[in-house]
């Protein structure tokens, strides 16, 4: 969005709510739902890729030659990647804010 | 409607000699809406049938299946997919069609808020019935009435002609860039969809004219993606719901101008708010839909006998047309609303309680009543009309019809 969602006045919205920028999901970063977030151990990690493979919202990102993380702007702490992890390298621990 | 009903043909659907000559043929009001939505030249119909609506989509799947008309017909398993496949062809920029009665329009009920809310300007012919249980098949307005607010404009019909040329002019006001919101057109079971009556359909020609096809502000089209129906968060959901509460109010300006263009192509004017014998009674009938026939013939019948009654009827409910009515109640001592539908519990009937409230807005001094009457297609006779203005009730002021006591 060209701007903040709290900025936008009524008249400035488009007929329907349409929304005519294309990918500008990403700028919603959805992070803040979260109560749980995933703790990483990679010294267990056999970098499988099942949790980048199962996130949901694309939020597990491959680290060039090396192991994977979450970018929690957009983790919404549903915990699948622990879940999936059959290592156990994932721990989901109470988001402290 | 009780003139109608044993197939009298009332003389008042002539409107006094507006009609050329010739052209007008006895057609069920249901085959004349079809063709009505054919004339428009709507591009896909989704329906799915029942009772008293089925004739409309039944002759209009007829026309597509015989090749008349270049439209898809989208068959679906209930009312909730027929109103969700019509927002997604309208999305896509096609000039949209339904039709439904009583519990079709329930189930359709959560996605009408999402054709409005989406601005998607699809008509549909909401046939009126009366909503189970007890079931019943026949009319009454229990069905609008529950989706009286669901952002849809809606008009309201007297008789088969009116019906036709609603239908018509619906199309018009719903895709005027200045609207994009659907349109509902309600027209009376049985009493109206079901009876033949003497109509005038338009020439193609003159349709074409007077409805340019759909041009569509956005649609969904790979070659420039939009989103469409996104997420509101309550840092926008106010602003949405404002803007579209805007778009509906100031649609009453365009609904006027369809109006007036409509009686200047095709010579039938039509008014947001119409009155009849108005000027010479400080007591005014309220309704809305096909029982001002037979309140007007209850209005001839008591000028003979020198009592002086007037009607004024809503042919536009929604946006509710303020100005329009409160002009035409100036100078009244007493209202009787008539409606067809149970408050549920309300304090009131659903039509009372917005005229009551009009009343109290502008701190006018008028006595007002309500008359709950015709559910479940009972027939309401003149006499009982007659009654509501000749003795007043004295205790409650909302009295339902003729209940047995």
């Amino acid at each position: 969005m060209a701007k903040p969602m709290d900025e936008y006045k009524w008249h400035e919205l488009k007929v329907g709510c349409v929304i005519e920028e294309v990918g500008n999901a990403h700028e919603y970063k959805t992070g803040d739902w979260r109560s749980q977030k995933p703790v990483r151990d990679n010294s267990k990690c056999t970098r499988c890729a099942l949790c980048w493979l199962f996130c949901p919202d694309s939020a597990v990102y491959e680290i060039q030659d090396e192991y994977f993380d979450t970018n929690l702007d957009y983790c919404k702490g549903c915990g699948i990647c622990a879940k999936e992890c059959k290592p156990g390298a994932i721990t989901m621990v109470e988001e402290e804010r | 409607m009780t003139k109608k009903a044993e197939g009298v043909p009332n003389p008042r659907s002539l409107r006094d000699g507006h009609y050329p000559e010739g052209d007008m043929r006895g057609i069920e009001v249901s085959i004349a809406v079809a063709e009505a939505a054919k004339l428009a030249r709507v591009e896909v119909v989704s329906a799915y049938p029942i009772t008293p609506q089925t004739h409309i989509v039944e002759h209009l799947s007829e026309i597509v299946a015989e090749e008349e008309l270049e439209a898809n017909y989208i068959n679906v398993e209930s009312e909730h997919s027929a109103m969700s496949a019509c927002c997604g062809a309208s999305a896509t920029g096609a000039r949209t069609f339904t039709s439904t009665s009583a519990q079709g329009l329930e189930l359709m009920h959560e996605i009408l808020f999402i054709a409005s809310g989406m601005r998607l300007p699809i008509v549909m012919v909401t046939v009126n019935r009366a909503l189970s249980a007890p079931l019943s098949i026949w009319g009454d307005h229990s069905d609008v009435m529950a989706a009286r607010d669901s952002g849809w404009i809606m008009l309201f019909c007297e008789n088969g002609q009116e019906s036709v040329d609603t239908t018509i002019m619906a199309f018009k006001i719903a895709e005027d860039r200045r609207v994009l919101l659907p349109v509902m057109v309600n027209l009376d079971g049985f009493s109206l969809s079901h009876v033949i009556e003497p109509i005038s359909l338009p020439r193609q020609e003159d349709v074409d004219d007077f409805l340019p096809p759909y041009n569509p502000l956005y649609t969904l089209h790979p070659d420039k993606p939009v989103t469409m129906g996104a997420y509101g968060m309550p840092e926008l959901y106010t602003e949405a719901k404002f803007a579209q509460e805007t778009a509906i109010r100031n649609s009453k300006t365009v609904v006027d101008e369809v109006l007036a263009d409509f009686g200047k192509t095709f010579g039938r004017s039509y008014k947001a708010v119409e009155t009849y014998n108005n000027d010479t009674s400080d007591f005014a009938f309220i309704a809305l839909g096909s029982i001002c026939e037979n309140i007007k013939t209850s209005i001839d019948d008591m000028k003979s006998e020198g009592k002086e009654a007037g009607l004024v009827q809503l042919r536009l409910f929604r946006p509710f047309p303020e100005d329009d009515f409160i002009e035409a109640i100036k100078g009244k001592k007493r209202l009787a609303v008539i409606e067809r539908a149970m408050p549920g519990g309300a304090a009131y009937g659903p039509l009372y309680n917005e005229i009551a409230t009009l009343v109290h807005a502008h701190g006018l001094d008028i006595k007002t009543e309500n008359y709950i009457c015709g559910l479940g297609g009972r027939d309401v006779q003149p006499n009982e009309i007659r009654n509501m203005f000749v003795s007043p009730p004295k205790a409650k002021n909302m009295i339902v019809l003729g209940v047995r006591e």
